[in-house]
């Protein structure tokens, strides 16, 4: 199983839902790194769980993504190691520049908190490459600002490139009720990866669907967290 | 000390939510003469510094390295005395 640690910031408030979702599936908890601790080298996924990292001032991740452990994790990159960020996690991904665009807020203004339904994108290599090509998931999205933005050059080359990872999609089976696009982001993305595949920002929250508690069948998030554990160590 | 003040918006193809949503309170109130409206960010900085040219200089500095998101921000930079620089 790959070693797995989740990133703390002051403000992250679903990293205990992670810690607890990853370690259902690999059987061992993850290590909760404090954003002042510098040593990540020996984890193979690092994950930017969601929340509200320094109270989302100035823009959401903006003085997260600014913090010394993000060169920690700029080198991780470097060396081929995998990224996951989810919602304020994403949002930090895109401040540090990690992944191109960025996430403004919604389109109706309101904080959206509700499920939606994703389909995934296949890669060959990378975090994307357990998915199946137009694999459904249903989860949680709960942001403000989850609107994904980008020019018309950086969205040619994503999609060129395949790194759409996830858009919304309307819902599935019984879920017919489910709009779409929660936020107005731009060609319905609700994920992206880096060229390598091996970093992945998403706004829907997995580690919120991992038991049928949660509802709606509750096992989409659990399978979508083990795709990508599944690719991180085949 | 220097003051400066940095005003930041979208840029221009950037769809700005908040402006529109105030333009369509403006019209309802009878205000049918506004048209585009643009939201923004205010940031008033102090700098221990005397040159205004270095604090014109280090204020850029640090628009470009936190305060705004060049990818879909522009700012404005304007010393007490009312020097001005764009980005």
């Amino acid at each position: 199983m790959p070693s797995i640690a989740v990133i703390r910031f002051p403000g992250s408030n679903c990293d205990r839902d992670i810690i607890t979702g990853v370690a259902s599936i690999t059987g061992t908890k993850p290590s909760a790194i404090w954003y002042k601790d510098t040593d990540i080298a020996r984890h193979d996924l690092i994950i930017l769980p969601g929340g509200f990292s320094f109270g989302d001032y100035l823009r959401g991740g903006a003085i997260a993504a600014r913090a010394p452990i993000m060169d920690e994790i700029q080198d991780h990159v470097w060396r081929g190691g995998y990224v996951l960020g989810i919602c304020n996690g994403f949002q930090i991904l895109t401040e540090s520049e990690l992944l191109p665009g960025a996430l403004m807020r919604n389109v109706g203004l309101k904080y959206v908190c509700r499920d939606v339904v994703i389909k995934a994108h296949h890669a060959d290599d990378g975090l994307l490459s357990a998915f199946k090509d137009g694999q459904s998931f249903r989860m949680p999205v709960a942001h403000n600002e989850g609107n994904y933005y980008a020019d018309e050059e950086t969205l040619a080359r994503l999609q060129d490139k395949g790194q759409i990872a996830f858009t919304y999609t309307a819902g599935i089976g019984g879920d017919k009720h489910i709009d779409a696009n929660p936020n107005g982001a731009i060609e319905d993305i609700a994920g992206i990866v880096s060229e390598n595949g091996r970093v992945l920002g998403m706004m829907p929250h997995p580690e919120r669907n991992l038991d049928p508690i949660h509802g709606g069948g509750g096992q989409d998030g659990r399978q979508l967290l083990k795709n990508l554990i599944e690719a991180v160590a085949p | 000390m220097i003051n400066v003040l940095i005003t930041i918006q979208f840029k221009e193809d950037v769809l700005d939510p908040e402006g529109k949503a105030i333009a369509a309170s403006l019209h309802n109130l009878g205000y049918s003469e506004v048209g585009a409206v643009m939201t923004g960010r205010l940031i008033r900085l102090t700098l221990d510094e005397s040159d205004t040219a270095r604090a014109m200089q280090k204020a850029a500095k640090m628009c470009e390295v936190l305060l705004v998101n060049t990818i879909i921000e522009t700012y404005d930079i304007t010393i007490e005395d009312g020097e001005e620089n764009s980005a």
